[in-house]
């Protein structure tokens, strides 16, 4: 076991573990609830990830950098509002503008959120409080406190996220999922084999050092937070694609579950280290635990979000305790490896 | 200019927001004759009187290089107790103690994990904003409970001393002993030294793994209290009170001139931007401006206020130098 926990490294055998996690949660729901594993608890809880999984993947990119951006929920309810507004507006609207228009909206608040951040150097923190707010005010300037309806959609957006692309049995994959869970992947190889990418690790673990190794932290830091705000744009057309009604409170506290999702997905708030696959499966657990209370007779669905900050709590307490006995083994193996090399060039 | 300044104990930054302070009263004066009237300015301040309770101890906390994002949810937790327990038969008064008490157990689990496990304060009260919420929620469920004691409701309508009811009379006193803990006494220049730098402070001699645990059990304890008074002011309670507080407390508190990074601030300054957010809300209210466009303009106006002093010439193109932030 020892052999194997040194050979696959520790972002590995987070999502491993998290995966275990998983497995365990669903069989011991399985064992509470009649009827448990069947197709409509899967469709409900992929009709969330759909939405969840696209913040969290931009949310994760940021906190790598050692930023926070909490506007996220603000993005994705004015883009939501935007969108339903202009395809209502133009209904033979090419679908593929439309996504376009969502994301480059999404970017534009993102590129705020980045300047202020990289060039004015704002804490994040800051930024985001501020902008939060204001973006969220401006949803409300925009909208004239109307809000939209899913009779002033066109069929096909609203088709989308349901439209089943393929069945395994009575579990039907989705486009909404699918589509969502495809950009995840592609973001996940992206930051763990395309060369550049591994940028925003450096920035996140190291500012200075990548700095002084010629990286423009500032336009890295940057593009995280475009990279955030168009994700949010594209979680807003599918949130606006999956409820159709969307009011001044759309999107309110989205920031927090996505903050939420990174950190159980092995994402560590000080930046440099996690995986958006691991942001994926914490939105998912996250998900799979809250509908599983629900049906859960023996304990009422209000304990939903008791049971969530508990596990949170859990999870980033363990993942704080194995990191440093995983440090401090490392360490004690380094060690041994240097004292065997030097019996051996003295001998 | 600045040395008369400093001889009066204040530095650029609260000048500065003296001088809005005194813009907005102008404004909102000249907008409305009714402004300056005494019921008026009592009644702006009793409408968040809860969230500028809490400030003080987040001041503490923020100076202290921590954050709690917990603060709102356990406001709503002690509300939601509070009407639970009397709804089960609880005497008021013992309901008043346990809440109070449910405050100190919510911050020393902030704590334990904080302080004692070493974990960083943004997620853990991240969860326990969760967390807390969650148990709030469980107490009331979906319903609203209401029908609370004439005495506890009077102590946060109506006068208690004159005009001024208990609540403003309390936060009054809470900010008295606030300002001298933070300016006057050790343990106030101890929150400095760890919000500036942990290590040192270690290496000084000082238990700040003690003294962050102290600071989140009496932020708990606040926001408990201050979940009272909530109650006690709308005379009912439901599972969503306090939502969303904690981000206008910690805005209030960054406008005050408290550095995110820890180690700077005042609460002379915390005082200031309280005085400046209520009239500035008060006053947007006057003007008809809506609930969310006011948490924008506050929210702009925070944005403002921390970009001011960075901009020089060549900010934009200048390589970033690694000093600690504002």
């Amino acid at each position: 076991m020892g052999g194997l926990l040194q050979r696959l490294n520790p972002q590995t055998q987070r999502i491993a573990a998290l995966l275990v996690v998983l497995l365990l949660v669903g069989l011991f729901f399985s064992t509470q609830i009649e009827n448990y594993v069947n197709g409509r608890l899967f469709n409900r809880i992929t009709s969330s990830v759909a939405i969840m999984a696209l913040i969290a993947t931009g949310q994760t990119v940021v906190i790598l950098t050692r930023n926070i951006d909490l506007s996220v929920g603000a993005i994705v309810g004015f883009v939501a509002f935007a969108a339903g507004s202009l395809i209502a507006t133009h209904p033979d609207l090419n679908p593929v503008l439309l996504v376009l228009a969502c994301a480059l909206v999404g970017a534009f608040f993102g590129a705020i959120n980045g300047v202020l951040v990289a060039y004015a150097r704002i804490p994040s923190i800051i930024v985001t409080l501020a902008t939060m707010a204001i973006f969220r005010s401006a949803l409300v300037e925009y909208s004239g406190a109307q809000s939209i309806t899913t009779a002033q959609l066109p069929a096909w957006l609203v088709a989308f996220p349901n439209y089943s692309v393929f069945s395994l049995g009575e579990f039907d994959f989705r486009a909404g999922f699918l589509t969502a869970l495809l950009i995840v992947i592609a973001a996940h190889l992206l930051l763990a084999r395309f060369r550049p990418a591994r940028r925003f690790y450096a920035v996140g673990s190291n500012p200075e050092a990548a700095e002084m190794a010629g990286i423009d932290t500032r336009k890295v830091v940057f593009s995280a937070f475009l990279i955030s705000g168009a994700l949010a744009g594209l979680a807003g057309l599918m949130f606006l694609a999956r409820f159709g009604n969307i009011t001044v409170v759309a999107g309110l506290g989205f920031e927090l579950r996505s903050v939420a999702a990174a950190v159980l997905g092995g994402v560590n708030i000080f930046g440099g280290s996690g995986t958006v696959l691991g942001a994926f499966i914490g939105a998912v657990l996250v998900d799979l635990i809250e509908f599983s209370l629900v049906r859960w007779p023996l304990v009422s669905e209000f304990w939903r979000e008791a049971v969530l900050g508990t596990l949170i709590l859990l999870a980033v307490s363990a993942d704080a305790i194995l990191m440093r006995r995983l440090t401090r083994l490392r360490a004690e193996w380094q060690k041994r490896r240097q004292k065997a090399r030097a019996a051996k060039e003295a001998a | 200019m600045m040395d008369a300044l400093r001889r009066l104990g204040l530095s650029g930054w609260e000048f500065f927001l003296l001088g809005v302070l005194v813009l907005v009263v102008v404004v909102n004066a000249s907008l409305s004759p009714d402004f300056l009237r005494l019921a008026n300015q009592i009644n702006l301040f009793q409408l968040s009187i809860e969230k500028v309770i809490v400030a003080l101890a987040m001041t503490f906390i923020i100076v202290n290089g921590e954050i709690d994002l917990s603060v709102g949810s356990m406001m709503g937790l002690a509300a939601c107790a509070f009407g639970w327990m009397l709804q089960s038969g609880v005497p008021a008064p013992a309901a008043f103690a346990l809440v109070l008490a449910i405050g100190l157990l919510g911050g020393a689990i902030n704590a334990l994990f904080i302080a004692g496990l070493g974990l960083p304060s943004l997620v853990v009260t991240l969860a326990t904003l969760i967390g807390f919420r969650g148990a709030a929620r469980v107490l009331v469920e979906d319903r609203g409970i209401g029908n609370f004691p004439s005495w506890f409701t009077g102590l946060a309508q109506g006068g208690f001393i004159g005009p001024f009811p208990f609540s403003m009379l309390a936060f009054a006193v809470l900010l008295a002993f606030a300002w001298i803990v933070l300016g006057r006494t050790g343990f106030g220049r101890k929150t400095y030294v760890i919000g500036t730098n942990r290590e040192v402070a270690e290496f000084a001699g000082i238990d700040t793994a003690r003294h962050k645990a102290v600071l989140f059990v009496a932020s708990g304890l606040l926001a408990a209290f201050a979940g009272l008074i909530y109650a006690a002011r709308v005379g009912a309670v439901r599972g969503d009170v306090g939502l969303g507080f904690e981000l206008d407390i910690i805005t209030i508190v960054l406008l005050g001139g408290v550095g995110i990074a820890g180690g700077t601030g005042t609460m002379l300054g915390t005082l200031l931007s309280i005085l400046i957010v209520l009239n500035l809300r008060n006053g947007m209210a006057l003007l008809n401006v809506t609930g969310h466009i006011q948490t924008g303009v506050i929210g702009l106006l925070l944005l403002l206020s921390v970009l001011a002093p960075r901009i020089r010439l060549g900010w934009l193109w200048g390589r970033p130098r690694f000093e600690e932030a504002r």
